[in-house]
């Protein structure tokens, strides 16, 4: 068992958890070597935004699992509680990818959503791998 | 970690005392030079565990502990639900019931290792091990659900091993109380085309030689000689857990406030025993724990067949097989106590019940994997190791370094190269997956044991050297 941090910055909210999905992509494989091949759509929903973090990383966790994909590109929206996400990758080719290890689930470790002095946007928390 | 901040009972036994909200002492059990390099978030998570509803004794943590979510890894703490004790999710993991199965082969090494090479590619062929990895079964909503209640029996019922192996498996194979219905559609699917995959990460099936014996009246009960090539297979429930654990961490999440419980912080969710999320939790986990099992049973089917074609005198029999991730209902001190050992491996002493007839006497036996690499132990459980930690040892060497400075400090390639200079063979289908695993990326898996047999959790039996890893 061994965990890892993934940490998204943007100028908004959305572009902050756009930019966690793209570490979580990282500690798998190189997110430069996927391409953008195939959408996904991903809807989740949570009482607050850290929670909701959680859940649009699991979400692209269990689209990861069960389609054998990698993404590389992702666009959140928010509407209250509620994130409509899209994903765009391909299908793992371990050749091609060297995928190193698979992320198992996100966790509430270090699970943070918040505006920086600086107006920067953080999105972030460990996950299991 | 800052020694100052515990009261030394011991040579090896370091106490939290209770502040705060914590209801029972914290416990560390390692020697300094292991408690010196200790994470300080270890202090932090065995205090928070401390103060959570319904724990008995004290929160625990084995010589291999390291920063976790929630509860350390090497954690271990007992609740009883007759005092509003809890269960949680984080405090099992996401890779429920993850552990360990050794196998004898029938084989000496030096027999062995004419055919080493043969046996690697041969394995790395069969065994499905990586990131997308598939299995060959595929089940169906009837057959996924007899799994998860069946574990390890079930297994054997359509034909992948052999009767004999359940009595060396815990729980004789059978996780009881599962709750396949408890288990979502979600975690099921993430299962369907999994069955018989090793995973990835820090999972592996190694060919191992047996190097050093150092107790050998249990090492004689066990069936275990120097020289001897024994197997081990280190997995656990694959998707279907990791969305279980990601799905009731939410829940009990959300839910504690409802249950009155206060958490210091929300990676500790958890829930009554006795609350319809706690029940639905522990059917659920069962059943996972069942997947890990039958898992291991159809990799050791697998590996059989590889066996058959490659070295046909080989004769593959369980010595144990033993889950690290778990919450089990066990009995201490004549209560009904729900365990949670997570990172941490049932150790129970001489004699205990639950032990299989042919090894009670020497203590049941705990299977410590080591790195890529480096050494593993079998070590057996003790008799103080019931009033030490509720019958628990450690589980493996633990994470020294991260993968992110590891791949920065090794190349995949090279360590496949040194490796294969001293004689163990790695098939893995990704480099930067060998360079983050590291044999340097871990901590000294000697130290560990050595640590966990000084405070008296276990004794070593004996240490195994590496010959073929095939790596997840």
């Amino acid at each position: 068992m061994a965990d890892i941090g993934v940490r998204g910055v943007g100028e908004t909210r959305e572009r902050a958890f756009e930019q966690a999905a793209l570490a979580m992509t990282a500690v798998i494989a190189d997110p430069a070597g996927v391409a953008a091949r195939e959408q996904v759509d991903v809807q989740c929903e949570a009482p607050d935004p850290e929670l909701l973090l959680a859940e649009w990383l699991n979400a692209l966790v269990y689209e990861m699992s069960t389609r054998k994909m990698l993404f590389s590109r992702f666009l959140v929206q928010f509407k209250g509680f509620r994130l409509t996400g899209k994903a765009w990758g391909e299908r793992v080719d371990p050749a091609r990818h060297c995928p190193a290890v698979e992320v198992k689930g996100a966790t509430y470790t270090e699970l943070k959503v918040s505006k920086q002095k600086d107006g920067m946007w953080v999105a972030q928390c460990v996950v299991d791998v | 970690m800052d020694l100052a901040r515990f009261k030394r009972r011991s040579e090896h036994e370091w106490e939290i005392e209770p502040h705060g909200a914590m209801r029972v002492p914290g416990i560390i059990y390692a020697t300094e030079a292991l408690m010196r390099d200790m994470d300080d978030k270890v202090w932090e998570q065995v205090v928070n565990v401390a103060a959570l509803p319904g724990i008995v004794k004290a929160s625990y943590a084995m010589p291999d502990a390291h920063w976790g979510y929630g509860f350390p890894i090497g954690g271990v703490a007992a609740f009883d639900p007759d005092e509003g004790g809890v269960v949680s999710a984080g405090g099992v993991g996401y890779d429920i019931s993850c552990g360990v199965r050794c196998l004898h082969t029938g084989l000496k090494t030096i027999d062995l290792l004419k055919h080493q090479k043969d046996l690697a590619n041969h394995l790395y062929h069969r065994i499905p091990a990586g990131v997308g990895s598939t299995g060959t079964i595929r089940l169906g909503p009837t057959e996924m659900d007899a799994m998860l209640a069946g574990g390890a029996r079930w297994a054997v019922k359509r034909g992948y091993g052999e009767e004999a192996d359940l009595e060396r498996v815990e729980e004789r194979g059978q996780m009881g109380h599962a709750k396949p219905g408890n288990v979502s559609e979600h975690a099921k699917k993430r299962q369907r085309d999994e069955m018989g995959t090793l995973g990835s990460g820090n999972h592996y099936l190694e060919v191992q030689k047996v190097a050093q014996v150092f107790d050998a009246r249990i090492a004689a009960i066990f069936g275990l000689a120097e020289g001897d090539a024994v197997l081990s297979i280190h997995c656990g429930s694959r998707g279907l857990g990791h969305q279980i654990g990601t799905e009731f961490l939410k829940r009990m999440a959300i839910s504690a406030a409802q249950h009155g419980i206060r958490l210091p912080n929300r990676e500790l969710a958890c829930a009554p025993i006795r609350s319809p999320v706690g029940e639905e939790y522990l059917g659920a986990m069962r059943a996972a724990i069942n997947c890990a099992l039958a898992n291991r049973q159809i990799l050791t089917h697998l590996t059989r067949a590889v066996f058959a074609e490659v070295l046909p005198a080989a004769r593959l029999t369980l010595l144990y097989d033993v889950s690290h991730n778990t919450c089990k209902v066990e009995s201490h001190g004549g209560r009904n106590l729900y365990v949670h050992r997570k990172g941490a491996t049932r150790a129970f002493g001489p004699g205990h019940p639950d032990i299989p007839e042919s090894l009670r006497a020497a203590g049941q036996p705990v299977l410590i994997g080591g790195s890529m690499g480096t050494s593993s132990y079998i070590l057996a459980g003790t008799e103080e190791g019931e009033a030490r930690s509720f019958g628990s040892a450690c589980h493996g060497a633990g994470r020294a370094m991260s993968r992110h400075q590891a791949m920065k400090n090794w190349s995949g390639r090279a360590v496949v190269d040194e490796l294969a200079a001293r004689g163990i063979l790695i098939r893995s289908p990704s480099q930067r997956g060998v360079a983050e695993e590291a044999p340097g990326a871990y901590k000294d898996v000697s130290a560990v044991v050595d640590a966990a047999e000084a405070a008296g959790l276990a004794k070593k039996v004996a240490r195994l050297e590496p010959l073929v890893c095939i790596k997840g």
